[in-house]
C-alpha cells in the first residue's frame, strides 16, 4: 500500500496538489473552526451560566422542570455521534444556510454538536467560583445579573479560556470529519485524496497540518489563560 | 439601633430540621462594638447572616433604625445591604481584580461613576494604610493586607453597620491586633456600629464594649464585656472564661481564694517573671490555677487564672500591678454563682 510513496512521480504530484489546494484548505479549516467556536460559545456560555445559577441553591433558581429539560437536551445532543448528527441536522442546515454541502454549511452541524459541550465546559468553569465570593457580592447588595457579569464570569476567566481552548481543538477535529459530507478544509483533502484516491502522501500532509493547527491553538490558549490569571502573579511589578 | 427580636432559624436538611437559632433577642446601640462569641456550631454565622438577610429568619424580626428588614423586597434589601457591609474570615476578595478595583466593586454595584468610585477607593485604601498597593492583586498581598483591602471595600458605600464574620480568625496574633486596632479607629472616627463574630475571647476582650454569648443557638448571657467575663453566670460563659471546660479541673488550693484573670495581649512578658516579681515587689503570693500562654515573636499571648488569698485591698493591688504592665489586662473573676 505504501510501496511507491516516495517515488519521484508521487512526490511531484503531491507537491502540485499541496501548492494548489492547501492554502485554501488551511484557511477553510481555520475559518470554520473559529466561526463554529464563536457561535458555540455564544449559545453555550449563557446555557452554562443557567445551569449554575438555576440550581435550587443558585442565585437565580429556575423551575425544576426547566433545568431538567435543559440538562436532558444537552446530554442528548452530546450522545449523538457527530457523523450521524451532521446528517440529522440537514433540514436545519438547509434552513439556515440554504444548502447542506460546502464549507459554510458545515458550520451548522458543528455548532449543534459543540454548544452542549461548551455549555458543560462553561458550567464547570463557573462552578470554580467560591460560594464565599458570591456571598460577598450578595452582602454588598449585588443583583443576580450583577453577580453573573461582575463576579462569576470575570473570576473564572482563566478557566474559561482554558476550556475554550479545549473546545476549539475539539471543534477543529470535528471540522475535519465534516469533509465526508462536503465540508471544506484539510479534512476534505485528507479524505478525498488519501482515502478515496489512495494518495497517502497528501493525507499525511493534511494530518500533519491539522496537528500543527491544534498545537498552535493549544499553546496560544494556554498562554492567554496564564496571562489572564492574576492569582499566579506573585510578585508586584 | 439594631434590634434582633425573638429570632429563630431552622434549616431543613436531609436528616430532618436543625434549629440553628432559638429565640435570640439582642439589641445593639448605635456606635457600639458588639461581640457575639460562641463555640463553632453555636449559630454565630447564621445570626450575623440574619442581620443582613443573607439568611431569612424563620421566626422573629430584625429591625435597623426601626425598619423591619424581614418585610423588605429583594430589591429594597439590596439597597439596605449597602448600609450593612461585611468582612469575612477568608477575606473574599475578587482575585482577578486589583486592590483598587476590589474597593470600587460595591460602588460599581451602586451605580456610581468610574471616576467617582476610583477617587473614593483611593482615599479608602489610604485610610487602611495600603495607598501604595492600589495596583497590586490580592494574591500578591499578605493575609492582613488582604483583610485591610476587604475593610476598605466594606467602607466604600459609607455603611452604618460593619459585620465582621470571624474576620481575624485566619490571621496571626500580631496581625489580628493591627486589624482590630484599625476596626476600633474606624468605629471611633466614622461612628460605624461594629458587630464582631468570633470564637476568640481575646478579640472580644480587646475591642468589644458589649458581648453576647451564643450557645447552641441561644443567647446564654449578654451585657458589658467586663461584667460578663468577670462574673460569668452561665455555663457557656464559664466555659469561655475557664478554657479547659469547667472550674473543677483547675488547680485550686484553698477554697477561700479569689481569682484574677490575666490576659496577655502581646506583652513582652517572656523575659521577666511577672508573677514572681509581683510576689517580691508587692508581697502577693499567687497560685497559678490555670494558664494557657504562648510566645509568638518574643511576645506573650493567652490567659492565666491566678488564685490569690487576701482581702479586697490585696486583690486590687494585684490587679493594678498587672494592669500597669503594657499589653496585660487583669480582672477579678467570680467563680461561685
Amino acid at each position: 500500500m505504501f510501496n511507491d510513496l516516495f517515488s519521484q512521480e508521487t512526490l511531484s504530484e503531491a507537491w502540485r496538489i499541496i501548492e494548489a489546494e492547501f492554502l485554501t484548505a488551511i484557511w477553510e479549516t481555520v475559518y470554520v473552526t473559529l466561526l463554529a467556536t464563536a457561535f458555540s460559545i455564544l449559545i453555550g456560555l449563557p446555557l452554562g451560566v443557567l445551569l449554575v445559577v438555576g440550581e435550587k441553591d443558585g442565585i437565580l433558581p429556575l423551575p425544576k422542570w426547566l433545568l431538567q429539560t435543559l440538562n436532558i437536551i444537552i446530554n442528548l445532543l452530546r450522545s449523538v455521534p457527530f457523523l450521524i448528527l451532521m446528517i440529522l441536522v440537514f433540514p436545519l442546515t438547509r434552513l439556515v444556510v440554504g444548502t447542506v454541502v460546502g464549507t459554510t454549511a458545515s458550520i451548522v452541524p458543528l455548532v449543534i454538536a459543540a454548544f452542549p459541550f461548551v455549555a458543560r465546559l462553561a458550567e464547570s468553569s463557573l462552578r470554580e467560583v467560591s460560594p464565599n465570593t458570591i456571598e460577598m457580592a450578595q452582602s454588598m447588595g449585588a443583583s443576580p445579573l450583577q453577580i453573573i457579569i461582575k463576579v462569576m464570569i470575570p473570576e473564572s476567566i482563566p478557566s474559561l479560556i482554558s476550556n475554550a481552548t479545549i473546545a476549539i481543538t475539539t471543534i477543529l477535529g470535528y471540522s475535519a470529519m465534516s469533509g465526508i459530507i462536503g465540508g471544506g478544509g484539510l479534512g476534505k483533502i485528507a479524505i478525498n485524496y488519501g482515502y478515496y484516491r489512495y494518495k497517502y502522501l497528501i493525507m499525511i500532509a493534511a494530518v500533519i497540518l491539522l496537528i500543527i493547527l491544534v498545537q498552535i491553538f493549544q499553546s496560544v490558549g494556554t498562554k492567554l489563560a496564564a496571562k489572564a490569571d492574576k492569582r499566579l502573579k506573585k510578585k508586584s511589578t | 439601633m439594631i434590634e434582633i427580636k425573638n429570632v429563630s432559624k431552622q434549616f431543613n436538611t436531609a436528616d430532618g430540621s436543625v434549629e440553628a437559632l432559638k429565640n435570640v433577642s439582642i439589641s445593639i446601640p448605635d456606635g457600639d462594638i458588639f461581640g457575639i462569641i460562641g463555640m463553632s456550631g453555636a449559630g454565630k454565622s447564621t445570626l450575623v447572616r440574619c442581620i443582613n438577610m443573607l439568611e431569612r429568619p424563620t421566626v422573629g424580626t430584625i429591625e435597623i433604625d426601626g425598619v423591619n428588614l424581614c418585610e423588605l423586597s429583594e430589591r429594597n434589601l439590596r439597597n439596605v445591604r449597602r448600609d450593612i457591609t461585611m468582612i469575612f474570615q477568608g477575606f473574599n476578595l475578587l482575585m482577578q481584580r486589583n486592590c483598587l478595583k476590589n474597593v470600587c466593586f460595591p460602588l460599581e454595584l451602586a451605580g456610581k461613576s468610574k471616576t467617582e468610585a476610583k477617587k473614593r477607593a483611593l482615599k479608602l485604601l489610604d485610610i487602611v494604610g495600603l495607598g501604595d498597593k492600589a495596583k497590586a492583586y490580592p494574591a500578591q498581598l499578605s493575609g492582613g493586607q488582604q483583610q485591610r483591602v476587604a475593610i476598605a471595600r466594606a467602607l466604600a458605600t459609607d455603611p452604618k453597620v460593619l459585620l465582621c464574620d470571624e474576620a481575624t480568625s485566619a490571621l496571626d496574633p500580631t496581625t489580628t491586633n493591627s486589624i482590630l486596632e484599625l476596626i476600633r479607629s474606624i468605629n471611633e472616627k466614622l461612628g460605624i456600629t461594629v458587630i464582631i463574630i468570633t470564637h476568640q475571647m481575646s478579640v472580644v476582650e480587646s475591642i468589644c464594649k458589649h458581648v453576647a454569648i451564643l450557645d447552641h443557638g441561644e443567647v446564654a448571657e449578654q451585657g458589658e464585656v467586663t461584667e460578663v467575663f468577670s462574673h460569668p453566670k452561665s455555663k457557656a460563659a464559664r466555659r469561655l472564661v475557664f478554657p479547659e471546660g469547667n472550674f473543677d479541673s483547675l488547680v485550686v488550693g484553698e477554697s477561700e481564694q479569689r481569682f484574677i484573670r490575666v490576659i496577655f495581649n502581646g506583652a513582652r512578658a517572656t523575659g521577666s517573671p511577672l508573677i514572681a516579681r509581683m510576689a517580691v515587689e508587692k508581697g502577693i503570693e499567687a497560685n497559678i490555677a490555670y494558664a494557657s500562654t504562648k510566645s509568638i515573636g518574643g511576645k506573650a499571648y493567652g490567659s492565666m487564672l491566678l488564685g490569690v488569698t487576701g482581702d479586697d485591698g490585696t486583690v486590687d493591688t494585684a490587679i493594678k500591678y498587672l494592669t500597669d504592665m503594657p499589653d496585660v489586662l487583669a480582672e477579678e473573676v467570680t467563680v461561685n454563682v
